[in-house]
Order: C-alpha cells, then sequence, then structure tokens
C-alpha cells in the first residue's frame, strides 16, 4: 500500500498514483477500459465480463460502502487490476464488512489510485482501446517495453472463467439452462425469482448435453472477450437453434447466437460501459436506460434473414438487441439483469417466461 | 412525437416574489423554460409579479407582463392573450396552485387553453395528500404512517395512535411553512394549530417521524409516451428532520450501495410513472441506515429548487427539457446540448461531487430562532463541484461568503465539551462547524454519528479536513504537504495563516476539468468548467481551440441569494453578459449560485463554476488571460473582488477600483461632496462603543449606526437613544472587531433613489424612485415609485444635476445608484455605490431604457450622445410603477417586523398601471397585503410617531375600521376627536392586544415602537403574533397612510387592466 504504482499504456503515457490492494507483477497487464457508472463498484470487481482487462472508474469516490459479499455477481473478481481516484478508508454502510483495500489484498487484485482518472479515460476515449501494465518500476520505460505491450495479447477468457461443472438450482418451476460464459449471478437469481429451476451448465458443455436435460429454456449469459474467439461454440448453439428451443442471450450471449447465425461482430472503439446507456426498442419507440459492459457490438447489417434488429443505442445506433423470426429467442446486448446499474429493462425476463410458456402450449416463437 | 400541432401560444406563470422557499431557482428554471419553447417556434405569454427576474424581460419572453398572480389577473390576461397552452410546472408551487385552481374551475377549458406539464389529476394525485398516499399504495411505495386532519384534536388523538415524535406538514405551504416535529402533547398543540392557519385549505398532516435516516432526492424525467430517466440522485448530509433547503447535500448520493440506490431510483421511476408527470418530477425518500426499509417522504411533479440543483450539477438542462417534453417532444427527440451528440434521454454520469451549502439569513437577524428543522429558513445556496468531497466541501464554505475560508469556527473554540455538544444537539446553522470542532478534539466520529445520525462517511471526510488543518498548524510546511492542501481545497491565504508561513512553495497551474453530462466517455464542447488544482487541466485546450480572436472579457457574479443581494443582481449580470458578446467580446462568468441564469452553461461564452474570492478569481483570470474583467453587476460579492484584482494589475472594466474606493472610503467621499458643495448628514467614523456614544451625543439623536462596506443594511440601525448605540455597536463588533462603523445624523425627510448611467463626460438617469417610507427605513424594504410624485421641478433639475456631478468626480463608467433625502426642503446624498443597485431590473423594465448595456458600452467607452437614449433626465414613461417588498417573517420565528435601516425583506413585486394610485394597488395586490376595511385598525405607536398618528387613524375611522390602540395613543386619537377602544398592554392584563388579535376582529396592525429586535419585548411580540395570524402589520406611518388611500379608492381586482411590459422595449414598427 502506499507505494508509487504507474500505470504505463502502449502509447508510452503514463500515470503514478499509489498502489493498493495486491501488489503488481509481472502479469499485471492487459486492456485498459473505463466504466462511468457511479455505484455498483462490487458488481463491477466481480463481474466475471472483465476478465483480463485492467478496470478504470470514472467516477471519483469508490468503496464509500465497503464490502458486502452478498452483493458479488460471481465468487471473485476476474479483472487484471483496479484503477480509481480514490478509495474510501472508512467505508460506511449496515452491511458492509470490510474495506477494498483489504478485500483487493486477500483476492490478490492489484489497485492504483490518487491518478487523474478523467484525464486517463479522455485519453482511452481519444485513443481508443489501450493495453496497460500496472508497475512499481518508476519511469521512464523503454520502446522495448512499449512493443511487449503493444503486443500483448490475454489468453482466451471464456474458459477462465467458466464454471467447471454443472450447478444445479432447483426450484418449483420448469428446468432453465443457463450457459455459463462468465455469467453474471444475477441472471440466475432473476430466472429463480420467476420460479424456474435453474441449472448453470460450463461454456464447453455440448448442445447434446443441455438438450438432453429437456430444458424449457436456454439463456446464453454474459462473459469476458471477443467473441469471435469462441468459435467452437457456433455450432452448438445453431443445434439449439434448430431444436427450437427458447433461447435468450445476454451481451456475450447475444453476440455468439448472432456468430451462430452468420453475423458478425465489430470492436467497439471504447466500448460501452457504465449504467447510463440509453437503448430504444424500435417496436415500441420506448427508450430505456440500461446497464452495459462490452467491447464489442453485432454489426447490424451483417444480421441475416431470420434475425431482426428490435434494439438500438441512442448514443452510437450500434446494436443492442435482436429477435429471430423463425425461432423462439432473442437477445440483448445490454444486461437486464442489472447489478450494478438500473433495472429498467428487467422485465426482458418476464418475456423470456412468457416466451417459454407459450412455447411450451404451442410450440411458436415467442416474439 | 412532434411539437402538439395545436399550440401557437403558450402562457407560463412564474413564482411571483422571492420568498424562502421559492426563490431565484424559478426565474433560472423560467428563463428556460420560455427560451426553449421559443425554440420550437412558439409564442410565450410570460405573467410574474417579480420585476427582478430575467424571464420578465421583453429579450426572453414575447409578452410579458409583471402583475398580480391572483386568479382575476390571470383570467384577464388568459382572455386577452387566447394562449393555447399553460405550462403549470415552471411557475414553482405558485405556478402549480394557480394553474391547478384555473383548471378546477373550468376556465381553462372553457377558454380552450390545454394544461401542459402536469394534468390537473396529476397535480391533485400529488398534492393532495390522501390522493398521494393512495397513489403511493397502488403502486406499492412505501409511505410514512400519516393522516390529513382539520383541526387540533384529530391530530392529537392520531398522534397517540402513532407514538411520538410525529411531523406537521401543511398542504399548500412553501418550504413547508408552519410545519415542524412535535415530541409531546404541548408541542402538537401548538405546531398543529399554525399549521392549520397557514394551510390555505386547512390542512395538515400529521405523520410519524423518521428523523435520522437518510434523506435521499432523486431528480427525474418523464415524457408523454412513458419514456422515463433520472438524472440526479442527491444525498442530504444532514438526516431527515433537516429540510432539504436547509440541509448541506451532496450530489451524486454517496453513501448507497447498488442495491439501495437502484431501489430507489426504481421507485422514483414509478413513482413519476403512476402520477403521470410529462416533464420532472423531485422525488424524496427517507432511507433506514440499517435496512433497506425507506418511505416516500415528498414528491414535487414539477421543476424545483432540487432540480436546479440538479441541473447544475449535471449539466442537464431539466427546465429545458420539461418545457419541450410538455409540448410534446420525446426524451429522445431532444439534443443533449452539451454533447451535441447524444439525445435528452439519458442519464448523467459525474465524475465529480457536487455540495451544496445554505444560505441563512442569521446574519442579518441576530434574534432570529436558528434551529433548523421542517421549515426551511435558507435565502439561497451556493454549489461547489470538486474531484473529491473534500475539495467540493471547502469550496462551498468560502463561497457561502459566511466569513470563513476553512470549516473552523473561531467562536466555537472557546466553548466547553458540554456546550459543543449542546451546540451540536441544537440543530442549528452551525452544526456542521460545531461537528468539525468536536473532530478538532478528538472526538470520535461514532460519537458524532450517535449524536447527530450524520453517516460516518460524511463525518470522516470532515476528519480528514481536520487532520489536514492539525498538519497543516503543526507540520512544516513541505511542497508536498502544500500540494496536498491545496488538492484538498484549501485556499493560500488560509494555508499562510495555519502554518504561519508567509512564503508558500510554487503554485500548482490553474486546472480545470469541465462538466460533461458523461463521465468524459463523449467529446463534449461545453464550456462549463470548475477548477481541481493539481490534475490536468481541460480549459487551455479548449480555449485553443476555440479562439475566435475575439477579445476576453471575464463577469463576476453575486454569489448566493441572501437578504440584501438578491437575484436583481444576476439580472444584471446576465445582461452585462449578452451585452459584452453584442460588443464583439468572449465572456466567461464565474460565479457559485446553482439557482440562477448566469449559472446556465449557454448564458456566457465559458462558465467557471467556482466560489467568488480573489484566489479564484485570479485563476480564473490567469486561464483566460481577459482584456479586462467586469465586478459593477455582481452586487458586493463582485465590487469586492475590484480592489485585490486591481492590486495584481489586472484590468477592472468601468468604474476604476479607486472610484469604487473614493464611494466607499467615509473620509475620501466627504471631502469629495464638500468640494462638489453636496450636502450629506454630518457623521463620523468610529471604531469603539465609547467613541460612538460621543458621536451620537455629538450629532445629537437619532443617529443612524452601521459598518461600512456592508450591503442591506446589515446591523445597521437607527438609535434614539444611549442604550440603542450599546446594543448596536454590540452586534457590529462581535461580528467583526475591526469594523470600520459610520455614525450619522439621522435626517428625517423623503427619500429618493436615482440610477445613472456615466460614460465619464455624460449621465443618463431614467428616472427618479421616491420612496413611501421617510428617510430611516431601508431603501429594499421601502415602497419605491416611479416617477417621484411630490418632487418640484425646481427639485428635480437639482437632484439631475448633483447626480450628474457627483457621477463624473466619481469617475464613474457605468451605473451609479444614488440615494438621496430630502430634509426641510434641502437635498442630502445618503450614499452612492458606482454599482448595479437593486432597482436597475425595475427601471430599465417600466422606461424600457436597457440601462445594463449602456452601462456596459459606456464602460467599453462609447458615449451615451451616441446611443439613442439621450442623457440627463428621460421623460417619463407611459406608466407609473410601484415596487413593493415583501418579507418572509413566517419562516423567521424571533424576527421582528419592524422595519428600520437593516434590510429584512426577501423580495419584491411591481404594480405597474396607467395611475400612480392603480400602480400602487396591483403592487400591494401582489405583496399579498389583505385589504379590507371592514374589520378593526389596531395603533400602537411610539411617542415620536403620535404627532402624526391622527389624521392617518382618521383616514382608517372614515372607511369605517374601528379603531383600537394602547392607552398613549388612544389618548391622542381621542384629543383629536376619534373614537377608539382601549387596549391593554400584553403585560397589563389577561385581555390585551394578543387576545384582541387571536379574536380576529382585528384587519391591520399599525405598530411602532421605539425599541425592537429583542424578542421578549411587548411590541415585537404582538408583531410577531400578527405575523403569525397573517394580519398585514405596518410599521410605519407612511405605508398606513398610502394604504389608506389606496382603501379611500375603494380599487376593485376585477378593474384592474394588464400591462404588457415587453411592448415598451420593442421598437416602435413592432408595437402593438
Amino acid at each position: 500500500m502506499e507505494q508509487p504504482t504507474t500505470l504505463l499504456l502502449e502509447n508510452g503515457s503514463w500515470f503514478t498514483g499509489k498502489g493498493f490492494g495486491a501488489p503488481p507483477d509481472d502479469g499485471t497487464v492487459g486492456e485498459v477500459v473505463f466504466t462511468t457508472a457511479m455505484t455498483g463498484y462490487l458488481e463491477t470487481l466481480t463481474d466475471p465480463s472483465y476478465c483480463g482487462q485492467l478496470v478504470v472508474q470514472t467516477f471519483p469516490l469508490i468503496g464509500n460502502y465497503g464490502v458486502i459479499p452478498e452483493d458479488f455477481e460471481s465468487t471473485r473478481p476476474r479483472l487484471t487490476a483496479y484503477i480509481v481516484k480514490e478509495w474510501s478508508h472508512t467505508p460506511s454502510n449496515f452491511r458492509s464488512a470490510g474495506d477494498l483495500d483489504r478485500y483487493l489484498r486477500e483476492q490478490g487484485i492489484p489497485g492504483l489510485y490518487n491518478i487523474d482518472t478523467r484525464a486517463l479515460t479522455r485519453l482511452l476515449r481519444d485513443y481508443g482501446v489501450m493495453n496497460g501494465l500496472l508497475t512499481t518500476q518508476a519511469p521512464p520505460y523503454d520502446e522495448k517495453l512499449l512493443a511487449k505491450l503493444r503486443g500483448h495479447r490475454s489468453p482466451r477468457p471464456v474458459p477462465l472463467v467458466t464454471r467447471q461443472k454443472a450447478e444445479h438450482f432447483p426450484n418449483d418451476g420448469p428446468l432453465v439452462v443457463v450457459w455459463d460464459f462468465g455469467a453474471k449471478q444475477n441472471l440466475i437469481r432473476e430466472l429463480l425469482a420467476r420460479g424456474f429451476s435453474v441449472l448453470a451448465v460450463p461454456s464447453f458443455t455440448k448442445a447434446e448435453e443441455i438438450l438432453a436435460q429437456k430444458p424449457a429454456g436456454v439463456l446464453l449469459s454474459n462473459g469476458p472477450g471477443d467473441p469471435v474467439d469462441n468459435s467452437e461454440l457456433l455450432p452448438e448453439i445453431r443445434k439449439l437453434f434448430d431444436a427450437k428451443v427458447p433461447m435468450m442471450g445476454v451481451c456475450l450471449g447475444h453476440q455468439l447466437m448472432a456468430l451462430a447465425r452468420g453475423a458478425q461482430t465489430v470492436k467497439l472503439p471504447f466500448g460501452h460501459r457504465g449504467a447510463n446507456q440509453p437503448v430504444k426498442d424500435l417496436e415500441t419507440g420506448r427508450v430505456s436506460v440500461t446497464s452495459q459492459n462490452h467491447g464489442y457490438a453485432v454489426k447490424t447489417e451483417s444480421l441475416p434473414d431470420g434475425v431482426a434488429l428490435r434494439f438500438v443505442n441512442c448514443n452510437d445506433g450500434t446494436c443492442e438487441g435482436v429477435e429471430y423470426t423463425d425461432a423462439p429467442a432473442f437477445s440483448v446486448q445490454f444486461h437486464p439483469e442489472a447489478c450494478g446499474g438500473p433495472r429498467d429493462t428487467g422485465y426482458l425476463f418476464d418475456r423470456f417466461a412468457a416466451c417459454i410458456k407459450e412455447s411450451q402450449q404451442e410450440g411458436s416463437p415467442c416474439l | 412525437m412532434p411539437l402538439k400541432p395545436n399550440l401557437k401560444k403558450v402562457l407560463l406563470i412564474g413564482s411571483g416574489p422571492i420568498v424562502i422557499g421559492q426563490a431565484a431557482e424559478f426565474d433560472y428554471a423560467g428563463t428556460q423554460a420560455c427560451r426553449a419553447l421559443r425554440e420550437e417556434g412558439l409564442n410565450v405569454v410570460l405573467v410574474n409579479s417579480n420585476p427582478a427576474t430575467i424571464m420578465t424581460d421583453g429579450a426572453i419572453a414575447d409578452e410579458v407582463y409583471v402583475e398580480p398572480l391572483t386568479l382575476s389577473m390571470l383570467r384577464k390576461i388568459i382572455i386577452k392573450e387566447k394562449p393555447d397552452g399553460l405550462l403549470s410546472t415552471i411557475g414553482g408551487q405558485m405556478g402549480l396552485t394557480l394553474s391547478m385552481q384555473l383548471a378546477r374551475e373550468g376556465f381553462l377549458k372553457e377558454h380552450g387553453v390545454e394544461l401542459l406539464g402536469a394534468s390537473l389529476d396529476t397535480i391533485e394525485k400529488a398534492e393532495d395528500r390522501e390522493r398521494f398516499k393512495e397513489t403511493m399504495e397502488s403502486i406499492g411505495e412505501p409511505v410514512i404512517p400519516s393522516r390529513v386532519v382539520t383541526d387540533v384534536e384529530s391530530a392529537l388523538a392520531y398522534a397517540q395512535t402513532i407514538r411520538y415524535p410525529v411531523v406537521v406538514r401543511p398542504a399548500f405551504t412553501l418550504g413547508g411553512t408552519g410545519g415542524g416535529i412535535a415530541a409531546d402533547e404541548k408541542e402538537l398543540t401548538e405546531i398543529a394549530s399554525n399549521g392549520l392557519r397557514l394551510s390555505p385549505i386547512h390542512q395538515i398532516l400529521v405523520e410519524k417521524s423518521v428523523s435520522g435516516w437518510k434523506e435521499i432526492e432523486f431528480e427525474v424525467m418523464r415524457d408523454g409516451a412513458g419514456n422515463v430517466i433520472t438524472v440526479c440522485s442527491m444525498e442530504n448530509l444532514d438526516p431527515v428532520g433537516v429540510h432539504t433547503g436547509d440541509s448541506i447535500v451532496a450530489a451524486p448520493a454517496l453513501t448507497l450501495a447498488d442495491k439501495e440506490y437502484q431501489t430507489l431510483r426504481s421507485a422514483a421511476l414509478r413513482i413519476i410513472s403512476a402520477l403521470g408527470v410529462e416533464g420532472g418530477c423531485n422525488c424524496q425518500f427517507a432511507l433506514d441506515p440499517e435496512s433497506f426499509r425507506y418511505a416516500v417522504i415528498e414528491v414535487n411533479p414539477r421543476v424545483s429548487r432540487s432540480s436546479a440543483l440538479a441541473s447544475k450539477a449535471t449539466g442537464y438542462p431539466i427546465a429545458r427539457a420539461a418545457a419541450k417534453i410538455a409540448v410534446g417532444l420525446r426524451l429522445d427527440e431532444i439534443r443533449n446540448e452539451i454533447t451535441g451528440k447524444t439525445s435528452a434521454c439519458f442519464e448523467p454520469a459525474l465524475d465529480y461531487v457536487v455540495v451544496k451549502f445554505p444560505k441563512w439569513p442569521f446574519d442579518k437577524f441576530l434574534y432570529a430562532n436558528r434551529k433548523l428543522g421542517t421549515q426551511m429558513k435558507a435565502t439561497g445556496e451556493v454549489m461547489a463541484i470538486g474531484r473529491s468531497f473534500e475539495q467540493a466541501f471547502m469550496k462551498a464554505v468560502r463561497g457561502a461568503e459566511i466569513s470563513l475560508d476553512t470549516p473552523h469556527l473561531a467562536k466555537l473554540e472557546r466553548m466547553t465539551a458540554d456546550e459543543l455538544k449542546a451546540k451540536i444537539l441544537a440543530q442549528d446553522d452551525e452544526r456542521v462547524f460545531a461537528v468539525y470542532e468536536a473532530l478538532s478534539r478528538g472526538v470520535t466520529i461514532g460519537e458524532l454519528h450517535r449524536l447527530t445520525k450524520i453517516d460516518e462517511w460524511f463525518l470522516a471526510k470532515l476528519w480528514n479536513l481536520a487532520s489536514m488543518e492539525r498538519r497543516l498548524r503543526e507540520d512544516k510546511l513541505t511542497p508536498e504537504l502544500y500540494y496536498e492542501a491545496k488538492k484538498m481545497g484549501y485556499p493560500d491565504k488560509a494555508i499562510r495563516r495555519l502554518s504561519g508561513q508567509e512564503k508558500l512553495p510554487p503554485a500548482l497551474p490553474a486546472a480545470y476539468k469541465m462538466v460533461d453530462t458523461c463521465g468524459a466517455e463523449f467529446e463534449a464542447e461545453t464550456p462549463y468548467f470548475y477548477s481541481s488544482p493539481g490534475e490536468s487541466d481541460e480549459a487551455a485546450p479548449f480555449l485553443a481551440r476555440h479562439s475566435s480572436g475575439k477579445p476576453t472579457a471575464v463577469v463576476f457574479g453575486s454569489g448566493p441569494i441572501r437578504i440584501g443581494q438578491g437575484i436583481e443582481f444576476d439580472y444584471a449580470s446576465v445582461h452585462c453578459v449578452m451585452a459584452l458578446k453584442r460588443a464583439g467580446y468572449e465572456v466567461a462568468i464565474v460565479n457559485n449560485n446553482p439557482e440562477t441564469v448566469s449559472t446556465d452553461f449557454n448564458t456566457g461564452d465559458r462558465l467557471y463554476f467556482d466560489p467568488l474570492t480573489p484566489e479564484d478569481a485570479m485563476r480564473v483570470i490567469e486561464m483566460e488571460k481577459p482584456a479586462g474583467v467586469v465586478v459593477a453587476f455582481g452586487g458586493q460579492t463582485a465590487i469586492k473582488l475590484a480592489k485585490p484584482l486591481g492590486d495584481a494589475g489586472v484590468h477592472v472594466f468601468g468604474t476604476s477600483p479607486d472610484g469604487i474606493d473614493l464611494a466607499e472610503d467615509r473620509g475620501r467621499f466627504d471631502a469629495l461632496l464638500e468640494s462638489l458643495g453636496i450636502s450629506r448628514a454630518a457623521g463620523r467614523t468610529v471604531r469603539t462603543e465609547q467613541e460612538a456614544l460621543e458621536a451620537a451625543n455629538t450629532l445629537g439623536y437619532p443617529v443612524l449606526i452601521r459598518p461600512s462596506y456592508v450591503l442591506g443594511g446589515q446591523n445597521m440601525m437607527l438609535a434614539f437613544t444611549d442604550d440603542d448605540v450599546h446594543e448596536t455597536m454590540g452586534a457590529i463588533l462581535t461580528a467583526n472587531p475591526e469594523a470600520d462603523v459610520l455614525v450619522d445624523k439621522y435626517l428625517m425627510g423623503t427619500e429618493l433613489e436615482v440610477d445613472a448611467v456615466c460614460d465619464g463626460e455624460d449621465v443618463l438617469i431614467p428616472g427618479i424612485m421616491e420612496h413611501i417610507e421617510r428617510a430611516g427605513v431601508h431603501s429594499g424594504d421601502s415602497i419605491a415609485v416611479y416617477p417621484a410624485w411630490n418632487l418640484s421641478k425646481e427639485k428635480t433639475e437639482e437632484l439631475v444635476e448633483d447626480t450628474r456631478r457627483l457621477a463624473l468626480a466619481l469617475g464613474v463608467q457605468g451605473l451609479v445608484n444614488i440615494q438621496y433625502v430630502i430634509h426641510e426642503n434641502k437635498i442630502y446624498v445618503i450614499e452612492a455605490n458606482p454599482r448595479s443597485s437593486r432597482t436597475i431590473p425595475y427601471i430599465s423594465k417600466v422606461t424600457g431604457i436597457p440601462l445594463v448595456e449602456l452601462a456596459v458600452r459606456s464602460m467599453l467607452g462609447e458615449k451615451l450622445r451616441d446611443m439613442g437614449y439621450g442623457t440627463g433626465l428621460a421623460a417619463p414613461g407611459p406608466y407609473h410603477a410601484v415596487k413593493v417588498p415583501v418579507f418572509s417573517f413566517e419562516k423567521l420565528s424571533g424576527v421582528d417586523t419592524q422595519l428600520g435601516p437593516e434590510m429584512k425583506s426577501t423580495g419584491e413585486v411591481l404594480g405597474v398601471a396607467p395611475t400612480m394610485e392603480e400602480a400602487l394597488y396591483k403592487g400591494l395586490l401582489a405583496a399579498g397585503y389583505h385589504m379590507r376595511s371592514d374589520k378593526g385598525m389596531l395603533i400602537c405607536v411610539r411617542d415620536s410617531d403620535k404627532s402624526e398618528i391622527a389624521p392617518i387613524a382618521a383616514a382608517y375611522a372614515s372607511l369605517g375600521c374601528p379603531l383600537y390602540a394602547t392607552e398613549g395613543t388612544a389618548a391622542t386619537l381621542r384629543k383629536a376627536g376619534l373614537t377608539v377602544e382601549t387596549v391593554k398592554k400584553i403585560h397589563e392584563s389577561r385581555e390585551n392586544t394578543m387576545t384582541l388579535l387571536e379574536s380576529g376582529k382585528v384587519g391591520c396592525i399599525l405598530s411602532t415602537s421605539a425599541k425592537g429586535r429583542i424578542p421578549a419585548r411587548d411590541s415585537v411580540k404582538l408583531r410577531r403574533k400578527a405575523v403569525e395570524l397573517g394580519v398585514p402589520c405596518l410599521t410605519s406611518l407612511d405605508t398606513a397612510a398610502a394604504l389608506a388611500s389606496i382603501l379611500k379608492r375603494h380599487f376593485r381586482e376585477e378593474d384592474l387592466t394588464p400591462v404588457d411590459l415587453a411592448s415598451l422595449s420593442r421598437p416602435e414598427s413592432q408595437k402593438k
């Protein structure tokens, strides 16, 4: 703690602040991304979709309500490092179990604070996503290091974050399989809240194994990384489409469903990460504020027949969700499960439930 | 959804005079709404009785009516203007209530006027306590157990069932007027009866107290299609129990976990949807700090003080969006002007912290009850933006103009531990400083949390500041420590004082961050900045990118609204900016008041939202490198900067810092007057009570005593005796032991006021205003009449000539305000201020002469001769105009209502009419004087007034008013042949003036006393009683005489004619 620590970016710029959490090591390297959410740092820390990334909080005061394990979205943080302007030494909340520094130390996550996070964010916005390295080595830094930084490629993250064996969450209602690519816990909570029993299965599960469970529906979860790195999953997903099992995709799940059907994805300049992204439902004209965390998007113009654009991002017009006209399926790029962020699109789980019910009754497409 | 097709013309009702609970924020909202509607091609008709506002300007609305906000007048204006719509949600509670009444009586429907923003059903669901409760219950939102009652007995009975403490909230009152927390039956009886009386519908809500819970607010928006967003969350540092207007507020909410935050956010969105608001809405919640339990405290289906704060805190223009939604646009069809790239349908992401600090009038009202509770007492507020809570809090404290630059309040040092604890528990305006003092002494955060229920997180931040202060005192001032202190928000002056070190390490370069609504996610080109020492700067690159090659002027605003320095200075500042822009300047504004138009990011070319101290000002100047700065329009706050900036070599446009000093320095000014052969009352400058007594006795009583360099006559007193001198000097020297105090011979006579523009060669006087009350009542509290009605031609010429010579001699370039008194047919100068004044908006509007613009052009070197408005005294306009002060006495218990040299009014209204009498009638009506001659008049005047009382009393008697008087006054009246009933004084009998008042027989009181102020005095008690009972209480014979003259004319509201003021400033060709 308090050790001068520097974030070095691949373009050679650097920010020196103080370290907190675990000390950085040679492996504290990865893509630097920022999130603009003002609350929900615990959910951010434990969101597996941040796997391999150095995450910057644009809101300057982090850790105010301490560490609350029941708000975690997975068992442990998967991000590579955590960067804030200021972390709270004196958190205050009736559920708080400690402060951020101690938690990050326990979890082996290096942190950096007391830097100009806004200047860093502007840099990332203007240059686009960059790799970065957290180090206690003082500047200057040589070109060799920068070249190495530019060339850095994180290992494919989905296998690292998916659960290693299936997990059953019993309940009274029909079974929904959650295909875990790095699933946030609240996806499961939302399904349980609607009466479904849930079977969460690892990413490497085969379609046959899923269908063998005779699920009433399958939810393809969020997860980290570039969707095209997961090509072995696409044939499996196509089998689910063929089986006409009701499907809902969220974030990476959404992208993988689209890829499986022949659409393309594209890397966004600096991604959408935050709790304030407005998304328009093209059918109703309604705009909802959504929680988002993604660096890639489905290319709207690449959507094949049978896939209709349903949601768009009001800010940059990118694809935020589609519905399948030839299958009981739909998917969204944003996070209807919130945690953190607005719960305004939680109704999509109701829609999924309705879709499952309808499908059970009539076998018809859900939307 | 496009603009509603049937709309061409929209009526907007303003919020009326500035009173506590309803201040400048509605001028900001109204001005923004007018602009938003005109952008859509709509014709805007504006009605507001408040002449000091920017919204009531021909440049803002198409038709402007400065008229009493009465139903009768509104009906007339609607019939005359035939608007298609009425926007109900912009003019505060006043606008909302009037809109509701017009809708409810069917008048709007009858005249084809659509109610926009909030439907009648929406308003009633939000405003009627029972319907509100039903609505909340129907959507499962918890409300605090409560019941509406209409009598005290029911209140007591209900309180038994929910147990004490209970909160009393009267229906339809401003800022919680008449409410309070009752701990037992006795307190409830008192508060409930008061609340019932003050509620216009005689309803109060008795509610279980959740005092100590967190108080959280959400500003939410909804459009006609049902899209909903939250603009901003806010957290009160002071838990439930202190009115949010009196609370220190942070934005966004800082101590809520996402679970709590989203729970309340979702609740706010459900509420606005259930109410069906089309526009903005404010939802206040109480949140149990120990569980997820929460309750809805209050919902306002309209723009509010909080929405103004939220707009400035986030950069999201709530009133603008609300106005557009009201006329049919959807949120996603409104552009986010800040990014230019995104729509208004998003939620701002902040990457800074905002702290709001209230501005209370207790420095003026020494005897006011300072305890904070459910009744708001602040007159204004400042906002500060920082990258840490500490930094924002420090900026707020030094920006509040309370003589502090750190939270260390010296007088608390002397308190014992017990006294300090008592002070903390007293929950007054200084509580946060007492908490800080306790932290400095080592009292634990846990103990202070137990005492105050302030969240530990906030207490820890205050502890950080206390700890920095200790380090600055005790440790060596290394560069590291210095920079750390700067980042925490410490000004150099404080660091020098604390460290005892004069020479500081090299300064950090000026650095500003941008408010961009999106946490830097999108590139924004908003010129809205706040200082962020030690971080990378965004202002210089912005300036480089946007350089137009024009010279730059920096305009300093007027800071928080307070008694003596109100919205009129924002009017002048904004017009100054507009004039400078027209003259070819780029304009940067510096101000820290979130309620104002001047702090709208697109008023100037650039906005620096920072405190108005010399150090902060110099930083902006370092960044902007202006051709010059303007200090003449921002009241005393800005003018105080003239000297330090001038000393630092900054060019001050207009009257030079030396000219300003010449007017304010007693000795220099006297010498100047003497050289000009202009008279003023004899006087002395003193420093001690002994000197003051000598001066008073040499000059002869009565004398006027006041500290030099003040605005609004703070601690100014008319002294008739040695005792008065003792009292006043005590007050002044306690506030500032170093103060120069002026003791002047008091000259009784007619008071006149002149605003003039001077270009260094010529002087233009738009008009002369005459006060109804003789000298001795502060000019801000006097009824002022334009044009002067009993000034001879000869005296007029003399006055014009004196003004011209004085303005030239002072070297005025721009505006000067001079007050005169005519005593025994001789003109004396009372004071001259080479700056914009309180009367500038009023006189500009009624004469149609754009004074601020002419002043700015004069400052820049243009000549009046070339401006087309002539020189000398302008010919009187077609209308008479009467400014009537408005007070907030019902909000400030303990304050004596007797008018004197110390200003007490919070706002003003204007009556405009073809005759002076009608104008006066309109003014009094607009100010809320319920004039009726069917009830009695109670008169008790001081001995010095007795010689003049008989004719005034006779006037009331002739109107049929039964007269009541205390013994001495009664004897005088009988001697004059009047019939009068003698009433005993309070201490004389159990049947006395107080019981007479309570009996309801009296419709008006005339009360003057030689002494006042101290609440225990009979005369003060009587006047306070009048306030509580809502009985007009006159404290000047002149006001009483004027009122009698109006009553004699038997004006009726129905006979009044509305006057469109915008037509006065319109070019001839466009006049209707």
